[in-house]
């Protein structure tokens, strides 16, 4: 071979920078996610406890972050009914459970990801479509139970099919949906209208 | 038709090549279905439900890209290797292992759909996490053959010898196939499980696919233009420090949302903003090449679906996906049409077009043509008409859900809040429905494509008598 090849483009060099770049990149994202892993971990700050679900809970507007962050407030038990840590683990994890059995995500997003026919299901514990605070377990066993007589879908037409999900399974679902509108999203979705708290 | 001619890892990979093709036709007819279900909403229902459909949808699309793959890697690995293929007996018992399980995951898709909440159906029937439906038995058999896979590839070049090409693939497909097992858990913590369910989905499509193509198209380039091995393979080193070192933290776009910490936002959107670099040197890469070879291939087909992969990369991959991966723009996209829009151009422009040109490639040595010209018996019409009508079909359905999803943002998530009735305030809007139905006339086009497509990939070379000059590595031994 000539020897006129300029470093930049020879093959050795570029060959060593790749292994490199990719050896430095993966590193860099296992410290990342060291980091990340305790923060997102149920209990945290950001991730609460499951037992969160025996709260009430709320997502205003912040505005050092300027952004709307979960607010966990007083006691306000689901169903009304106290339950202990292992409790409420136990239910949300039902709940999860049915969420994949019946795959919600082949329709509807959680956290924002999934499928687009059907609402984000992020903060949907907090969505006004449940009327009010005292109606809305009601209301929501209801519709999980009967989706297509209980649609909630304002004249689109569309229906969510019936999954054949029991009384029991909707508490789970329900338990489910109240921990996740717990999370803190980074103010995702933005602009949220919480239920009761219309202007 | 005999493939006597063929050494072991091409036969393997025709096959490998007929289960993918088969999958792609299911993958579109199930894409119509569920484009069906936005315009009439009770189309199906309670029969096959939107859910079922796009999750055939999309898993046949993951599944016969993988098939793609996999017999492209066959394809090429005698001749790379300048060797007889190792443990071809073992590969052929996966390749029959893999497509028993995925019949079998598809039945139970369609006809048990769904189960209690409960571990066993995750075991059995469905994960319900997009992407990797597929219970967990179906999961750990595909890891076997995977395995096997492997097995082959990094044997056969151990014995014979390795390549820059090859050295980069199999280190590569190591990579990938570990990935899969970060998915392969069950956790209740939503956050937790969507973080890495991310680096399955992300570090797939965006660093280890995107590398597996780099190679595919090296190769490529060889064979249709006869480029020289020096600068493709230095085109490829470069290529994966570009991807690689934009990719692997560019994965931090999916964290900006999911309850990740803030400095996420940061890191997402810087890396995954450089991510459109390698592919403009993709571009410039191919485009450079055939100017400096005027263009000559050898085989038209397979050099036009190469430069439509470089194009479509580019823009599907490249442009697409740097329009919403800014934390300011996606606080408003994720999740909406818009993803959708970039999911199609994506995945078509980048991974669909390069598993076609390999085809193509086989097809002309199947056949035992020494060229695939501009002297095809018929003009080659049902190739350039396949080849128009589905780049035509997919770009035009890209654009229709890009309208949708504008509007979508605008009005669900800025003006609605975000909340159900914001929804379907957007759902119900006219420039949405508008745009749902355009989606549908081109998704019909890119129907159209593909049945010229399968007829053109049957029929092309089959009556011209084969050249007995013809080169294949059959001989090398
Ligand atoms: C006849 C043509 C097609 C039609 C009508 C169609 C229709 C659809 C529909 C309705 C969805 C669901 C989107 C939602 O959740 O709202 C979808 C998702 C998807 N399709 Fe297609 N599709 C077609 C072809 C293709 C092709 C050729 C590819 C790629 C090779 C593809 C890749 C995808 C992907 C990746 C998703 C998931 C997108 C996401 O979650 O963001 N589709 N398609
Ligand atoms: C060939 C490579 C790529 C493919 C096949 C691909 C495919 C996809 C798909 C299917 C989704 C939707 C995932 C879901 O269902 O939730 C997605 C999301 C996304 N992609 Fe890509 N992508 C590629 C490259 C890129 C690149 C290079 C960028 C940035 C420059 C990018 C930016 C994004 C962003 C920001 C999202 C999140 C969308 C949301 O928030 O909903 N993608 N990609
Ligand atoms: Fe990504």
């Amino acid at each position: 071979m000539n020897d006129n090849i300029p470093w930049w483009s020879s093959e050795t060099f570029w060959k060593k920078t790749a292994i490199w770049v990719t050896g430095f990149m993966f590193v860099v994202l296992v410290v990342l996610t060291l980091d990340t892993l305790p923060k997102i971990s149920v209990g945290s700050e950001r991730v609460p406890a499951y037992s969160v679900i025996n709260k009430h809970i709320d997502y205003v507007f912040n505005d050092e972050r300027n952004i709307q962050v979960p607010v966990i407030g007083e006691n306000a038990p689901l169903f009304g009914k106290m339950l202990t840590e292992e409790e409420a683990e136990a239910l949300v994890t039902h709940g999860k459970k049915i969420t994949q059995g019946r795959n919600c995500m082949g329709c509807h997003t959680l956290l924002g990801n999934g499928s687009y026919f059907a609402p984000d299901l992020t903060k949907a514990w907090l969505d006004p479509a449940w009327s009010s605070e005292p109606e809305r377990e009601q209301y929501m066993i209801d519709f999980l139970m009967n989706p297509e007589e209980n649609a909630r879908s304002f004249g689109s037409g569309r229906v969510m099919p019936d999954l054949n999900i029991t009384e029991k399974e909707a508490k789970a679902v329900i338990a489910f949906l109240k921990w996740m509108s717990s999370i803190d999203t980074n103010g995702f979705p933005y602009n949220f209208t919480v239920l009761d708290r219309e202007e | 038709m005999s493939f006597e001619h063929l050494n072991g890892g091409q036969q393997l990979a025709i096959k490998y090549y007929t289960v993918a093709i088969g999958l792609f036709v299911a993958q579109i007819l199930f894409g119509l279905l569920s484009g069906m279900q936005y315009l009439i909403p009770n189309f199906m229902l309670g029969l096959l439900d939107f859910n079922v459909t796009r999750t055939v949808h999309i898993n046949a699309m993951i599944i016969w890209l993988l098939y793609g793959f996999i017999g492209s890697v066959y394809w090429l690995l005698e001749e790379e290797s300048q060797t007889k293929i190792v443990g071809l007996k073992l590969g052929n018992i996966a390749f029959w292992v893999f497509t028993i399980a995925v019949a079998i995951v598809v039945v139970v898709f369609l006809v048990v759909q769904s189960g209690p909440g409960d571990d066993a159906t995750r075991w059995f029937i469905n994960e319900g996490r997009e992407y990797i439906e597929a219970p967990r038995w179906a999961d750990i058999g595909i890891v076997i053959c995977i395995l096997v896979f492997f097995y082959n590839v990094a044997a056969t070049f151990s014995k014979g010898q390795w390549s820059g090409i090859a050295g980069v693939l199999t280190l590569d497909l190591v990579a990938l196939a570990g990935l899969y097992l970060a998915g392969m858990f069950y956790t209740t913590n939503i956050s937790m499980d969507q973080y890495w369910w991310w680096w399955v989905i992300h570090l797939w499509v965006e660093a280890t696919w995107e590398v597996l193509v780099g190679c595919l198209m090296a190769w490529g380039l060889m064979k249709t233009l006869g480029v020289s091995r020096k600068i493709v393979t230095t085109w490829l080193y470069i290529e994966v420090a570009l991807m690689f070192g934009s990719g692997i933290l560019g994965l931090g776009h999916h964290y900006f949302w999911i309850g990740t910490p803030e400095y996420w936002l940061t890191i997402g959107g810087f890396f995954s903003a450089l991510e459109p670099i390698p592919l403009v040197a993709m571009v410039v890469h191919a485009v450079y090449d055939s100017g400096v070879k005027h263009s000559k291939a050898n085989n038209h087909p397979a050099f036009a679906w190469l430069i439509a992969h470089a194009f479509g990369n580019f823009f599907g991959a490249g442009v697409w996906g740097f329009m919403h991966t800014l934390p300011q723009i996606n606080l408003y996209t994720h999740g909406t049409q818009w993803s959708a829009s970039h999911g199609h151009l994506a995945f078509f422009g980048a991974y669909a077009t390069i598993i076609i040109a390999m085809m193509y490639i086989a097809a002309q040595y199947a056949r035992g043509q020494s060229v695939f010209d501009g002297n095809l018996p018929d003009g080659g019409w049902k190739w350039k008409w396949s080849l128009g009508l589905l780049n035509l079909g997919v770009v035009g359905m890209t654009v229709a859900l890009l309208i949708s999803g504008y509007e979508q943002s605008f009005i669900e998530r800025a003006v609605g809040g975000s909340t159900w009735y914001g929804y379907f305030a957007a759902q119900t809007h006219p420039w949405f429905v508008e745009g749902m139905w355009w989606r549908m006339v081109f998704g019909f086009v890119t129907a159209a494509g593909i049945v010229l497509l399968v007829w053109d990939l049957l029929t092309i070379g089959k009556s011209r008598k084969a050249k007995e000059t013809l080169e294949t590595s059959a001989q090398t031994a």
